[in-house]
């Protein structure tokens, strides 16, 4: 049985839509991420969950039960804020009991319970601090703290790194990781970070407009991505117009490029077979061009201008232009190449993503507008 | 200032709310005021929190009630009383208050002596609001303060304390004398120019304390960029500091100009020839006049409201102000050049006598022996005599805790209801339709007492409430020891409800949903998030609704009853017996109360920050 299930559930702010027709199953045990743009729905979604929003239609189902208008202290979730939310008129021992009062438990078990959740959080001896006192870190471990105090049969996080500098966001990663999985809790994670929900994330959603567009591991998010959408706003992609030419049949087809008219071998899997003929968007990941300067006798090769050499630290990013089809690559070293050289570009067919053929296309020509 | 700071900053954060405490590290000056400050439109609130709240239905019920009862029934009782003539509807009263001179002649000074009003006390508060949030010198925190000074005088005293100083037997006036041997006084302190003066004086504040917390705001960043772009500084100034500051400036001029509109000590004491309305309405009170008193009261309340509603209009139409406050923090330039730094020391050094000196004369006065003081400069002799009159002499020191009581009342009266009130209006933007229409009729309705002068709240109160009327459910209030407290804590509500509100307003809603997600119900979240919050704030302006109660003098001379009067009347009878010493002896001790009261006030909001 699913653990947390949303059934089309649909929410607008007046005009604004917020969520739309949204449907997410999420498993006991699982770190499942929402990730998307700000002002995709991902939020609402999560606060819908928590009870702080009721949709407008739709059902959302908790261990079995309907709880789509139970009020948010009847559900048991703990729910980390992205600006933490901390009491300013309590300290850190106050804050962090705060749930355990309000279920009236025997002072002996608060005292026990508020000590061991600052002990996971690597806050011991901080009970008698003023949260404004703390730094934003400590804060962030007085939040969680907060709510896994509850023992919350869910824990729901609202961006609660965003107010992190870099450093200490990815050392909190880690230690966010390490603690849901000790404690064995099931968490719903909202960020618009992608590397932050790949790392975290067993599962991901990604949103666009209220919509999910996506739903699955990181790896079938990136390597797989479903369309146009997904594939650009998860880390860089070469995104290339195409129609095909060769006869539907499993294994392998031939495209041919809008741009450049280059023709492209692809792997085809039975989910992508289309009609001859059909425009589609082919989608390959920038580190997986090769380049030489020396000719490679490969499928897939094309003759190209060096257009712009970008030193980002670790890898370098070359802009190329293939006879009017703009690709970029990313490599650990330029290898001599400089601006203005020729060179040969191989795209490994079994890299190419072929995107949701109509859809990717539509997609293209509105973001474009 | 700070819940105007903070409010605003906080406009556009309805996602992000957590950058909310990075700018409250604005400076205090002149703590104490914030009320002022919350009556600058600001561009849209936080978006509360989404918990349901079931007790909301009791809430509104109390709500609605009052609002029912001492707002909107007096005041259409008033409407409807001046519409009818002889048992039946006829609008002869209008054509006959329009048609007599008099009230033309009263109207058009009203609302000229409100406009110039606006005029002056905005060229003396704006620039020197400048002067004191721009520039740095020696003693500025002082001077700053000491701008302030004038808010916290009740009208009637600051009225009293003028005539002792500037009157034509006043110090000013018999120094000249003196010192030029002349034969009579060289002024005298009556009509327009002396309630131009006087009215600066005592309203200029607005200005000044408004534009300071404007000022405040503006993002420093925003003139450097025009700086950058290679705007003079006069361009900077007229293209972007002044339009930051507009809604400031809308909000002082149109609390300055209802301020005067319902002045009322001034005009009575030293107007001379000059009629204003209200001064017109207590005159056909005191004939007997009934039918006048109400066609004018409805006169003056229509003018007062449409200024209020022009204000709500403008509300929320200037939405950057709250744009950019990611700026650089703007710091006071240092005024090097030390003549300069000497011209503006001595400026605000004169300034600042200028505005004690009224109440330094009121303590002189004060210690004055009574009947002692005739020709002489200074009074001759002094002695504690007053002091030890007022607390000795039976039924003197009564009026004192007579005040002491009835404003008491009021301001817990309307601490208690501010509760109810602020949790129904601090609602958000987000809830749309019935509710938020709701919303803005209960606002809108909560501010009309504040914005009506005191006179239309008591003839209204006084007419609504004269006579049992079961059919209405009014009951007599008129006589009885009630009517002052209650029209204390309807003039003055609005105060407490909007300090509450703004405290409200500056809590991150996360917290109560946090709560909300923690298990808490709404009690809980109520006793242990909101109220533990609030509560400074709300403290504050219910000090501040409790300090002005206790100089009203406006409603109260209308109203009061003979056994039961508060200090003002006291005041206002011992001058007309020239007693002056005695009288200001009392104001003495009412500055006394609503300094310490002030300074409680300040600590609290301190607290709060």
């Amino acid at each position: 049985m699913t653990f947390l299930s949303l059934q089309n559930i649909s929410k607008r702010y007046d005009a604004t839509v917020a969520v739309a027709d949204l449907s997410l199953a999420i498993e006991r045990g699982e770190f499942f991420g929402l990730l998307g743009p700000s002002g995709c729905g991902k939020t609402t979604t999560l606060r819908m969950i928590a009870g702080l929003e009721t949709p407008d239609r739709g059902v959302i189902q908790f261990d079995g039960r309907d709880i789509t208008r139970l009020s948010p202290e009847r559900r048991g979730f703990g729910m980390v804020f992205q600006n933490y939310a901390l009491f300013p008129h309590l300290d850190v021992f106050e804050n962090v009991a705060f749930g355990l009062r309000a279920r009236r438990r025997p002072k002996a078990e608060i005292t026990e319970r508020v000590k061991s959740a600052l002990q996971l959080v690597q806050l011991p001896g901080y009970e008698r601090r003023r949260t404004g006192e703390l730094s934003g870190g400590q804060q962030q471990r007085v939040a969680i703290a907060r709510a896994i105090s509850i023992e919350p049969a869910l824990l729901l996080f609202d961006e609660p790194l965003s107010n992190l500098d870099v450093a200490l966001r990815e050392e909190t990663r880690g230690e966010l990781r390490e603690l849901v999985a000790r404690l064995n809790l099931t968490a719903v994670y909202v960020t618009h970070d992608q590397e932050e929900a790949f790392a975290l994330c067993d599962r991901i959603c990604v949103m666009s407009e209220g919509r999910s567009l996506q739903t699955g591991t990181p790896r079938e998010l990136y390597e797989r991505p479903a369309e146009a959408l997904v594939a650009r706003f998860l880390g860089r992609n070469n995104l290339i117009k195409a129609m095909r030419l060769s006869a539907s049949h499993v294994r392998s087809a031939t495209f041919k490029t809008l741009e450049g008219g280059h023709t492209l071998n692809v792997f085809v899997r039975k989910e992508d077979l289309s009609p001859l003929n059909s425009a589609a968007t082919l989608a390959i990941r920038p580190e997986y061009l090769r380049l030489s300067k020396t000719e490679i006798v490969e499928d897939n090769t094309l003759q190209a201008t060096v257009r712009e050499i970008n030193f980002t630290g670790a890898t370098t990013s070359i802009k190329l232009d293939a006879g009017g089809l703009a690709l970029e690559a990313l490599v650990i070293q330029a290898d001599g190449l400089s601006v203005g050289d020729a060179c040969m570009v191989m795209l490994p067919p079994q890299h190419i993503t072929i995107l949701g053929m109509n859809k990717g296309m539509r997609d293209e020509r509105r973001d474009e507008g | 200032m700070r819940d105007e700071e903070k409010k605003a900053a906080g406009g556009k954060q309805s996602a992000v709310s957590g950058k909310r405490e990075s700018v409250s590290n604005k400076n205090p000056t002149s703590a104490g005021f914030s009320f002022l400050s919350s009556f600058i439109p600001h561009p849209s609130s936080l978006i509360p929190s989404q918990v349901p709240h079931p007790s909301s239905l009791i809430l509104s019920f109390v709500v609605f009630l009052v609002l029912l009862y001492g707002v909107v029934y007096p005041n259409l009782h008033v409407l409807v009383a001046s519409l009818l003539r002889d048992g039946a509807w006829s609008v002869g009263n209008y054509v006959e208050a329009l048609s007599s001179r008099t009230v033309q002649e009263s109207i058009a000074s009203s609302i000229g002596l409100s406009l110039l009003t606006v005029l002056l006390c905005a060229l003396v508060g704006v620039p020197l609001a400048f002067l004191f949030e721009r520039y740095a010198f020696p003693a500025r925190r002082l001077f700053a303060t000491l701008a302030t000074l004038p808010l916290v005088l009740p009208p009637l005293v600051g009225t009293v304390a003028f005539i002792f100083l500037c009157g034509e037997s006043g110090i000013l006036a018999r120094a000249v004398q003196w010192a030029f041997d002349l034969r009579s006084a060289p002024w005298s302190l009556r009509g327009w120019t002396a309630l131009l003066i006087f009215h600066t004086y005592t309203m200029y504040p607005f200005f000044y304390v408004l534009t300071g917390a404007g000022l405040r705001l503006t993002d420093a960043g925003l003139s450097e960029a025009a700086r950058s772009l290679g705007a003079q500084p006069f361009t900077v100034l007229r293209r972007v500091v002044l339009p930051q500051l507009t809604p400031s400036l809308i909000a002082a001029a149109l609390l300055t100009f209802m301020t005067s509109m319902a002045s009322f000590s001034a005009p009575l004491l030293f107007g001379g020839g000059v009629r204003v309305l209200t001064l017109e309405i207590y005159n056909a009170r005191q004939r007997g006049d009934g039918a006048v008193a109400l066609t004018e009261t409805v006169i003056l309340a229509i003018i007062s409201l449409c200024a209020l509603l022009f204000f709500q209009r403008y509300e929320g139409t200037r939405r950057f102000v709250a744009a950019a406050m990611k700026g650089t923090a703007r710091r006071r330039s240092p005024i090097k050049s030390g003549t300069t730094r000497a011209v503006a020391v001595i400026c605000g050094s004169v300034f600042s006598i200028a505005l004690a000196l009224p109440v330094a004369t009121l303590v002189l006065v004060s210690f004055a022996r009574e009947g002692g003081w005739t020709t002489q400069a200074l009074p001759p002799s002094y002695t504690l005599d007053n002091y030890a009159r007022l607390l000795t002499e039976g039924g003197t020191g009564e009026v004192i805790i007579n005040s002491l009581l009835m404003s008491g009342i009021a301001a817990l009266a309307a601490l208690c209801w501010s509760f109810c009130a602020a949790s129904l209006v601090a609602g958000g933007k987000r809830s749309s339709g019935v509710r938020s229409r709701w919303r803005r009729v209960v606002s809108l309705l909560v501010l009309v007492p504040w914005a009506l002068p005191g006179t239309v709240v008591a003839i209204s109160i006084s007419e609504a409430y004269g006579e049992t009327n079961p059919l209405t459910g009014s009951f007599i209030l008129v006589g009885t020891f009630w009517i002052l407290p209650v029209i204390y804590f309807l003039r003055f509500m609005p105060l407490v409800v909007r300090a509450v509100q703004a405290s409200m307003e500056q809590i991150d809603p996360a917290l109560e949903e946090a709560a909300g997600s923690l298990g808490a119900h709404w009690w809980q979240r109520f006793w242990r998030v909101r109220l533990p919050l609030i509560w400074h704030g709300a403290l504050a302006g219910a000090l501040l609704a409790f300090v002005i109660a206790l100089g009203e003098y406006v409603a109260s001379v209308l109203v009061f009853v003979p056994s039961n009067r508060p200090i003002s009347i006291a005041i206002a009878s011992e001058m007309r017996d020239f007693r002056l010493g005695t009288a200001a002896a009392y104001g003495v001790i009412l500055i006394f109360i609503i300094a310490a009261s002030m300074a409680i006030a300040a600590r609290l909001e301190k607290r709060r920050r």
